[in-house]
């Protein structure tokens, strides 16, 4: 990584938000760019990352928030007037021109300030073109920066994808910018050339020491060039750091699925530095309240394979598919999957022990917003989830649907389904959950294992005894822990939807 | 074989049905008779009559300098058209779209009729001025249709590139955009040329009383048969007709060219 021995904020955002019609492209993002770094936004399509990109080189405007160059407020200059260029995802070289001509295009509009002294002895200072000689001079260097001299009198069309790319390139570093923007530059090559442009590009950085912004959605990438990462989704940052603490510490169950393979599984910490998945108890190294719902980050290639007597976690093999390096064995424990990664592979349905050290288990505080459970309807257009059966309203998993007095479902085409035993998503809302004295009243039963005080509510988590199962909600009710309750549901408050679609 | 001696035969009997009237006006342009139809031996006494006769000499004239004007400003016009269209919003480009396209599709004879209203109105009917408008509402849609495609295959970043590279929104225009649409503003240039020339509907519906086109001057010449009073507009006919194909020979070829060198741009 390269050393960044000035402090200097290059670029500042500063709660940017830019909105196309009513929707949120990028939603009161802020964060700044050191001097001199190559910092790279990822995210998948769609996230705001090229919106974020446009609005430094001035295409977009910021519908409200500020931009800040080197200090001054930049948020409304328009882009000839920003000491910025970009390279664009589709190259944009302009066809009607040479190599040659497409490289000068930004020289020769410039002017310079040349300061001249007159005859009185005063000296004055005359904004001039640059002199063809100049052009010329800096024209054969950009081109030998990305290899490619004696390609100046060559027409853009013949020319292949990856040295399209390069002109491209060459057209905006020509020009000596403070910041090149790159967005998506590598999207249109093949594998091979993309890997050669990355470590070109690194070196392009490395040598003209100026600030790289890169827009991927390719993770790899990401984590190969930049000194400093910004995942972003839905328009937001998730996380900024660089590439080794995105990798280690991912900051939620977004970021560690994105960045890399990982096995990410719901996690209750039973104690410190004790957390419970899987129907195990794991040794961690990462301190949360006691009974906290967590997400919990295991590596593929952090879990060792053992004998089935020697693992914390047995599993059954189902698949196991050659990448090349290294093996890729699923495995399912209990009811999760566990994707490992290793050099020795397994069969098709031996039984494997697993073992993860405490340092390869991470441990991200989960945004609790809902109760998720996998469930599936029942023959009486009931669903069962969290140990538990609940009356619900199925014609919900088909809009315009209705029952027949059989019980089988009418779709707004006409057709006739029956839901026995489909997989669904269930989603409760905290708020949406009851509890009472009365065993029989619920659809399901459980204790009462932790409370929490929020302020103005209690939030309690009810937990099941046949699969652990948990229910949090939030009431106002005060309850004790180790009460044994019973969990109430209204069938409009469950909220279903299909695994996929019924064939 | 026989298949081929008939479609041959059928492409043939095709061609004569549409160019059987042109080739006769040519072959009765080289006789000297007042009447169509009768063959008074080959003789070029109409080409002579023609150049000869300052009034045609002077409505060729007209007729020319008033395609080239209502071409000219069709042109800027309709491509400063296409041009905002393009960048402008979809809400706004749409409908935009769509009604700078009406007066392609309405009749001809409705635009004549409303546009000899509107500048009865306004008082500037039958005047130069009502004549080049009148003109340029026949060509401008034409051009915006010639160009929108052009700008559609154009890269759309190339324009905020230049203007990346420390161009301004003008000059970004003028060397990076219009030289892309360049072939588009030419083919457009050339529809209102051909289109302004061989006008007569709004052409009648707006001139000004004492000014003639060919167009109206040879309606007007034939409107009673054949017996026309002016045989000579026989060999103008003629050569209008072989000028027009030069022409289109011309730019046929021309247009061949630089499609062939950018084979290798098509993705």
């Amino acid at each position: 990584m390269a050393e960044l021995k000035k402090e200097e904020k290059i670029i500042e955002i500063v709660n940017v938000t830019k909105m196309f019609d009513d929707t949120a492209a990028v939603e009161d993002v802020s964060f700044y760019v050191r001097k001199g770094e190559f910092i790279t936004f990822l995210g998948p399509s769609g996230c705001g990352k090229t919106t974020t990109l446009r609005m430094i080189a001035g295409f977009d405007i910021p519908t409200t928030g500020k931009i800040l160059l080197s200090g001054k407020d930049i948020t409304n200059l328009p882009p000839n007037k920003r000491p910025v260029n970009t390279v664009f995802q589709r190259y944009a070289l302009f066809p009607h021109y040479n190599i040659y001509d497409n490289i000068a295009f930004g020289l020769k509009l410039k002017k310079i300030p040349v300061t001249y002294v007159n005859d009185k002895g005063e000296t004055y200072t005359k904004y001039q073109k640059l002199t063809r000689k100049e052009i010329d001079e800096k024209v054969k260097n950009a081109l030998a920066v990305v290899d490619l001299e004696g390609f100046e009198k060559r027409s853009v069309s013949t020319l292949s994808g990856g040295q399209q790319q390069r002109v491209a390139i060459a057209r905006a570093i020509v020009n000596e910018p403070e910041i090149l923007l790159l967005d998506e530059p590598l999207g249109a090559l093949d594998l091979k050339m993309r890997k050669e442009m990355q470590i070109e590009l690194k070196e392009m950085h490395r040598k003209l020491g100026i600030t790289f912004i890169y827009v991927t959605h390719d993770q790899e990438e990401a984590l190969t060039m930049s000194d400093t990462i910004v995942v972003m989704k839905d328009g937001k940052i998730q996380q900024i750091g660089t590439p080794t603490s995105i990798y280690n510490e991912p900051a939620n169950a977004f970021v560690a699925d994105f960045i890399g393979d990982s096995n990410i599984l719901n996690g209750t910490m039973i104690d410190k530095y004790t957390v419970r998945f899987c129907n195990h108890n794991f040794k961690c190294v990462d301190d949360f309240e006691k009974n906290e719902k967590v997400d919990v980050v295991v590596r593929p290639e952090d879990i060792k394979m053992s004998d089935k007597k020697d693992g914390m976690l047995v599993g059954k093999v189902v698949s196991v598919v050659f990448k090349g390096v290294h093996y890729e064995i699923t495995a399912i424990v209990g009811r999760s999957e566990m994707v490992i990664q290793s050099t020795q592979s397994r069969n098709v349905g031996d039984v494997i022990g697993m073992i993860i050290e405490p340092d390869d288990i991470h441990i991200m505080k989960k945004a609790f917003t809902v109760n998720k459970y996998d469930g599936y309807i029942t023959k009486k257009n009931t669903v069962v989830f969290g140990d538990g059966e609940f009356d619900c309203d199925v014609t919900t998993l088909y809009p315009g649907s209705h029952l027949d007095e059989e019980g089988y479902l009418i779709t707004a085409n006409g057709e006739k389904l029956d839901l026995t035993d489909t997989d669904v998503n269930v989603e409760v809302d905290l708020t949406a959950i009851e509890i009472s004295d009365n065993a029989e009243e619920g659809g399901a039963r459980g204790h009462i294992v932790s409370l929490i005080y929020k302020g103005d509510h209690y939030q309690y988590i009810v937990r099941t005894e046949e699969n652990e199962e948990d229910f949090v909600l939030d009431t106002e009710d005060l309850w004790n822990e180790n009460d044994y309750v019973s969990v109430k549901i209204k069938p409009e408050n469950i909220r279903i939807s299909l695994k996929q679609e019924i064939k | 074989m026989v298949r081929k001696i008939l479609s041959i035969a059928l492409c043939v009997l095709v061609l004569l049905f549409i160019y059987s009237p042109i080739l006769l006006l040519v072959v009765y342009s080289f006789t000297d008779s007042t009447i169509i139809g009768q063959w008074k031996g080959f003789s070029f006494a109409l080409y002579g009559q023609l150049f000869r006769d300052a009034k045609i000499m002077q409505i060729l004239f007209n007729t020319i300098w008033l395609a080239l004007a209502a071409a000219v400003l069709s042109t800027v016009l309709g491509t400063a058209g296409a041009i905002g269209i393009f960048y402008s919003k979809r809400k706004v480009a749409r409908p935009l779209q769509a009604v700078s396209q009406i007066p392609v599709i309405n009749a001809e004879i409705v635009t004549a009729i409303s546009l000899a209203l509107l500048f009865s109105v306004v008082l500037l009917y039958r005047t130069y001025f009502s004549l080049i408008v009148g003109h340029m509402v026949l060509c401008t849609p034409f051009v915006v249709l010639s160009v929108m495609p052009k700008l559609k295959q154009m890269d759309p970043n190339t324009y905020e590139a230049a203007l990346d590279l420390g161009a301004s929104p003008t000059q970004a225009l003028f060397k990076i955009v219009i030289p892309q649409i360049f072939s588009g503003i030419v083919s457009g240039f050339m529809l209102s040329i051909t289109l302004s020339l061989d006008d007569y509907i709004i052409t009648a519906f707006t001139k000004p009383k004492m000014f003639d086109t060919i167009s109206t001057y040879v309606y007007n010449a034939v409107k009673n048969g054949t017996n026309s009073s002016t045989p000579a507009l026989r060999a103008l006919s003629a050569l209008i007709f072989v000028v027009m194909i030069v022409a289109l020979l011309i730019f046929n070829l021309r247009a061949r060219k630089p499609s062939k060198t950018a084979g290798g741009n098509q993705k």
